[in-house]
């Protein structure tokens, strides 16, 4: 296969429009799966959460997760959108080894959460609504161990081994309407919808939505049609992306592939394409000898799900503050700028300032710490502010420290990279490294006496009223006690001492 | 066979017969197609007979019995062992089910 | 002594084993000899679990021996299981190659709750292949022969369990239908099987042929004995989402009741559609026969018209291939059953499984609702038959507006020759055609026998359908014409069925 041609982003962007769809499965953090009373935890032995319905043993049958439904039905409301007031469960025939029915039980065309819309914000504050075809309950599927072969790929492994414990588990399949008119934006776009749509589910509490362990997953559909042409170019559909930097990744590379395609004055072929993780690039899937008829019919083993109005107004009462409500109301209760309340949300600091204002923090010092200081040591280390190895609590006591005076701004640093080596709890660092101020007024008397001794041009000066002068005194001061001193206070003996 | 109007009898042919029974993974025999298109010819023949039925406005009946909104807690019940899992396997390798190489994609 | 044991009822039996005169133990042995004297002949079991039988049987007999009730009115009493109720003490075949010992690792919610009733399990009964046919010619492991005559067909697909009754190898046995299944054959051998409600009966354990048709039920020589089943086997079951949470109607007074020979103020409706042409002259006369015998009883027959039944085995032969061609998909060689390794990707190796492990008439069905299901033309097939099912059950519910009970013929003919319409799929669907009507709406019906064919010697049947849930008047009518028949003939039907000869 010959490596496609791939067009210069912004010459993509100059001649085309790209219109985007995004399909997201979500797993569910139920007790038990969705058909059945086994567990869904993750990681345990192969073949071990599995009873007669979810192995699809002759005989056995599907009974509804009542959670399910409802975690179903908290997320379309959620993502505003009607739930149907009935719907019944489809089946979606089609052979596959880790599929234990040959047949995934599924919502076809009566989706229980239809029409809603998620609205999304970019980087530079720009709102984008996204709109949400449906929210659908389905099964997942078992997963299968390829073996032999040099990749431990699926193509050119000897034999497969198939685990399935993840058979059956609950999933939530939100589908967005197509996205057209993003333009230059679509891979932004597409990673915003993402990020939006997984903090809201985790506020929701329903699911784990790790894109790493497959809790979340996402498919991108995307097609070009030429700039301004209105007409809708055919789509390919790439699966298997699997982080939030993939999905934008994904989209930027389809996008250069389609113009590549369409420049040469080919048609793209419709088809699923596998997302690449180390390459950043997609990867056609196999083309199917027979076209894909699923052959759905309503599922006669589960009856209809006819929730009432009560029941969904009760799910409603439910729902926590979702993300937007709440950045609407700390916006307002920390006065922040819409520019600051973005920086806050592009660092992915909001839930750590939130916590360290919860453990007794000013926002203001909790924000500064975590957007500057932290992001930094994040940035430095390669990893996610929320993987530093520091809590909000032992921010919040840091803070503490220097409002008390204790510590003054460059002790904390210190602190902080104390605790972020892993020597323990703030009080403990302040301890181990001796960072406490001296906040004794003998030794700094001592100290400043001792410092105008040495620059007696520069006492003159203060003595003669130019306070401004202090500063070199004070810079000198702090050097003699490694920056344990408090400066103000020193500022205060210096000029107590000139008699200024 | 046009789609609207099944009464009329079109041939279904050993190719729609070994198409479809591809899509339901038999491998039939050469013998098989030309019987199988013969007698389903004969039975889609009888069977168009629902279509003499004047039902636009009718709904359809997918469950005979009304029932709605039956469900289950969200309850662990014991699953069954590893062993018992996988005492029905043709073939089983490290608690898992062992099968040929798969050749198509996930959907 | 092991002779007479077997010609008993089931209600004869267990009362002998209750008051202790006979032992659960004996009753099972008996029946396990004459299992093993006529069976090679009748060829009614696929499996015999004698050992399991004995086992079962001695726990009742400690039981009652320890002063305890009876776990149940039929505690004790032999049954004879159809094999496609999952047992995890014997295989489970459905009657196919593809699960060809086939050791389930779970009960049935029927077979549970046979065991908690102290019913001794006396084995697993032939079939046609996952219940599809109406002769048992098409079960994988041979056919079953008729005890009327052996070289006859028994009905299907639950031939093995209605011969199993007619040659005196089981007093009791459980049938499925799905389209007539319990029902047919119970006209063809001269027993009384009974198709509950939809959702009466858990399905859990039942390995499906039409999700939306199958129906597990009572299989007996007896109304009464029918009745004592049923109330065991009947019931909400929280495993099966379309089990009916209801009591089970109270079919067993309900047939002491009628067994009073008092039907007045009942309405039996006669199905205009299903009378008449197409119905072997016998037959006919059987059925008017039994009319003149309600009307003796004290009910008032009346006719009513179903004017879609006539588009109700089309119906069916489109509804059931669909589900089927979907529940069947799962025989694939990965998990369990027969592994063909023929070819090296797994696909190859499932198309060569299925082709081996299916018979002829199952892989017709399947490709039969593939078709059906294919987008294009669902709506015109699948679509369309739904919408026939809809106005099928508007014909019963005005039907049912006039009449308590609807009467038909059980079966168009009597029992016909083995090979005579195994190639002919179209003629053996016909035999379908007085059932399927009941099985598309989910309402209730029973086979009663209604005495044999002039022209042949064979036993008819009349079918009594009841409203969903309705089962107890249908139990009344049917044990009420069972008695007077019986008084007429001065003998309980059973008694006339001549001994298995080869
Ligand atoms: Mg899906
Ligand atoms: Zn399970």
């Amino acid at each position: 296969m010959t490596a496609p041609t791939l067009v210069d982003f912004d010459d993509v962007v100059d001649r085309y429009d790209p219109t985007l769809g995004l399909e997201v499965h979500v797993e569910l953090s139920t007790n038990t799966k969705m058909f059945c009373g086994c567990p869904t935890t993750f990681g345990a032995e192969p073949n071990t959460q599995v009873c007669p319905t979810c192995l699809g043993l002759p005989g056995s049958l599907p009974v509804v997760n009542r959670a399910a439904v409802e975690a179903a039905i908290r997320i379309g409301l959620a993502l505003n959108c009607s739930i149907a007031p009935w719907g019944r469960f489809a089946r979606k025939n089609y052979f596959y080894p880790d599929m234990p029915k040959n047949f995934q039980t599924s919502q076809y065309d009566e989706p229980i959460a239809v029409d809603g819309h998620l609205d999304v914000t970019l980087e530079d504050g720009t709102s984008v609504r996204v709109e949400i075809e449906r929210a659908h309950m389905e099964e997942d599927t078992g997963k299968s161990l390829h073996v032999g072969g040099a990749t431990g790929r699926i193509h050119g492994a000897e034999y497969s081994l198939l685990d399935y414990n993840r058979a059956g588990v609950p999933l939530i399949e939100i589908v967005t309407k197509m996205i057209p008119g993003t333009g230059a934006r679509a891979p932004e776009v597409a990673r915003a919808y993402v990020t939006a749509l997984r903090d809201l589910i985790r506020s929701l509490g329903v699911s784990d939505v790790r894109m790493d362990q497959g809790s979340m997953r996402c498919d991108v559909n995307l097609s070009l049609s030429p700039k301004g042409s209105g007409i809708l170019g055919t789509r390919s559909e790439t699966k298997n992306v699997n982080s939030l930097r993939s999905v934008e990744r994904a989209v930027r590379y389809e996008m250069s592939r389609h113009a590549g395609v369409l420049d040469a004055g080919e048609k793209v072929v419709q088809e699923t394409r596998h997302f690449q993780e180390d390459t950043a690039t997609t990867r056609s899937g196999r083309i199917k000898e027979t076209s894909e008829d699923y052959r759905y019919f309503p599922e006669p083993d589960l009856v209809p799900i006819a929730p009432s109005a009560e029941w969904v107004e009760e799910l409603r009462g439910t729902l926590p503050e979702l993300p937007w409500e709440r950045r609407a109301r700390i916006q307002q209760e920390w006065q922040l700028s819409d520019a600051e309340l973005r920086d806050l949300v592009n660092a992915d600091a909001l839930d750590l300032v939130a916590a360290t204002v919860d453990a007794g923090a000013p926002s203001g010092d909790a924000r500064s710490w975590w957007v500057s200081y932290l992001s930094q040591q994040a940035n430095t280390r390669g990893v996610a502010l929320d993987a530093l190895p520091i809590t909000p609590a032992q921010l919040a006591r840091v803070i503490e420290l220097v409002t008390t005076g204790e510590l003054n701004n460059k002790l904390a640093r210190q602190v902080v990279d104390g605790v972020l080596e892993g020597e323990g709890e703030p009080d403990e660092v302040v301890a181990s490294r001796g960072l406490a101020v001296v906040s004794d007024d003998g030794a700094l008397i001592a100290a400043v006496d001792e410092a105008l001794a040495a620059q007696p041009d520069v006492a003159e000066k203060i003595r003669g009223g130019k306070v401004a002068a202090a500063g070199a005194i004070v810079g000198a001061v702090m050097k003699a006690t490694k920056g344990q001193a408090d400066a103000k206070r020193v500022r205060e003996l210096i000029i107590e001492r000139c008699g200024a | 066979m046009s789609p609207e109007s099944p009464s009329s009898g079109g041939a279904i042919t050993r190719d729609e017969v070994a198409h479809l029974a591809r899509l339901a993974r038999l491998a039939v025999t050469d013998d098989e197609l030309g019987v199988f298109a013969g007698q389903l010819d004969v039975i889609l023949g009888a069977v168009a007979r629902v279509g003499e039925v004047a039902a636009e406005d009718i709904p359809p009946t997918s469950h005979s019995v009304p029932l709605e909104n039956v469900f289950r807690p969200d309850e662990l019940r014991p699953s069954l062992t590893q062993e018992q899992a996988l005492s029905g396997a043709p073939a089983a390798e490290d608690g898992r089910f062992r099968v040929p190489q798969i050749l198509g994609e996930e959907q | 002594m092991s002779d007479d044991l077997t010609r008993l009822s089931a209600a004869e039996l267990a009362e002998k084993i209750h008051v202790r005169e006979v032992s659960a133990v004996e009753a099972a042995q008996a029946h396990l000899d004459r299992i093993a004297a006529v069976d090679g002949d009748v060829h009614a079991f696929l499996h015999v679990g004698a050992e399991a039988a004995l086992a079962s049987a001695t726990l009742v007999d400690e039981s009652l021996a320890a002063g305890t009730a009876p776990a149940s009115a039929l505690a004790g009493v032999p049954l004879a299981l159809k094999d496609v109720l999952t047992t995890t003490d014997m295989p489970t075949t459905v009657g196919s190659k593809i699960l060809e010992g086939w050791r389930p690792p779970y009960d049935a919610t029927v077979t549970s709750k046979l065991r908690a009733a102290g019913i001794t399990i006396l084995g697993k009964t032939n079939m046609d292949e996952f219940a599809m046919g109406s002769s048992t010619e098409y079960s994988a492991y041979g056919p079953t022969r008729n005890p009327w005559d052996l070289d006859r067909i028994p009905g299907g697909s639950g031939g093995g369990s209605a011969a199993a009754l007619a040659a005196f190898e089981a007093p009791l046995a459980i049938g499925t239908d799905t389209g007539g299944s319990i029902r047919q054959p119970a006209a063809m051998t001269g027993t009384v099987g009974v198709k509950p409600t939809y959702g009466g009966v858990s399905r859990y354990g039942l390995v499906a042929c039409a999700s939306s048709l199958d129906q597990a039920g009572p299989c007996a020589r007896t109304v009464l004995d029918a009745a004592l089943l049923h109330e065991i086997i009947g019931g909400h079951d929280p495993m099966d989402s379309t089990s009916i949470d209801a009591p089970v109607p109270a079919v067993v007074e309900a047939a002491r009741l009628g067994a009073k020979g008092d039907l007045s103020g009942v309405r039996v409706g006669v199905v205009r559609e299903l009378t008449g042409e197409g119905y072997q002259a016998g037959v006919q006369e059987n059925f008017d026969a039994a009319l003149r015998e309600l009307e003796k009883l004290g009910a008032e027959v009346v006719e009513v018209s179903a004017p879609h039944f006539q588009y109700g085995l089309a119906a069916y032969y489109l509804i059931l291939p669909s589900e089927v061609s979907s529940n069947l998909a799962r025989f694939d060689a990965m998990r369990y059953g027969l592994r063909v390794d023929k070819g090296a990707s797994a696909e190859e190796v499932m198309a060569a499984t299925r082709e081996a492990g299916f018979g002829p008439e199952v892989k017709r069905r399947i490709i039969l609702g593939t078709y059906a299901l294919s987008s294009g033309y669902y709506d015109a097939y699948y679509g369309q038959a739904q919408k026939v099912r809809t106005l099928i059950g508007r014909d019963f519910a005005a039907a049912f507006a006039q009449a308590d009970v609807l009467v038909s013929p059980t079966a168009p003919t009597t029992a016909f020759p083995i090979g005579d319409k195994v190639d002919d799929p179209l003629a053996m669907y016909l035999n379908d055609l007085a059932t399927i009507p009941t099985n598309l709406a989910g309402t209730a019906a029973m086979s009663v026998p209604s005495g044999v064919a002039a022209e042949d010697g064979l036993p008819t049947g009349l079918q009594i359908m009841a409203p969903a849930l309705g089962e107890a008047v249908m139990y009344r009518v049917g044990a009420a014409y069972e008695a007077a028949r019986d008084a007429a003939d001065g003998s309980p039907f059973a008694s006339r069925t001549p001994e298995v000869k080869p």
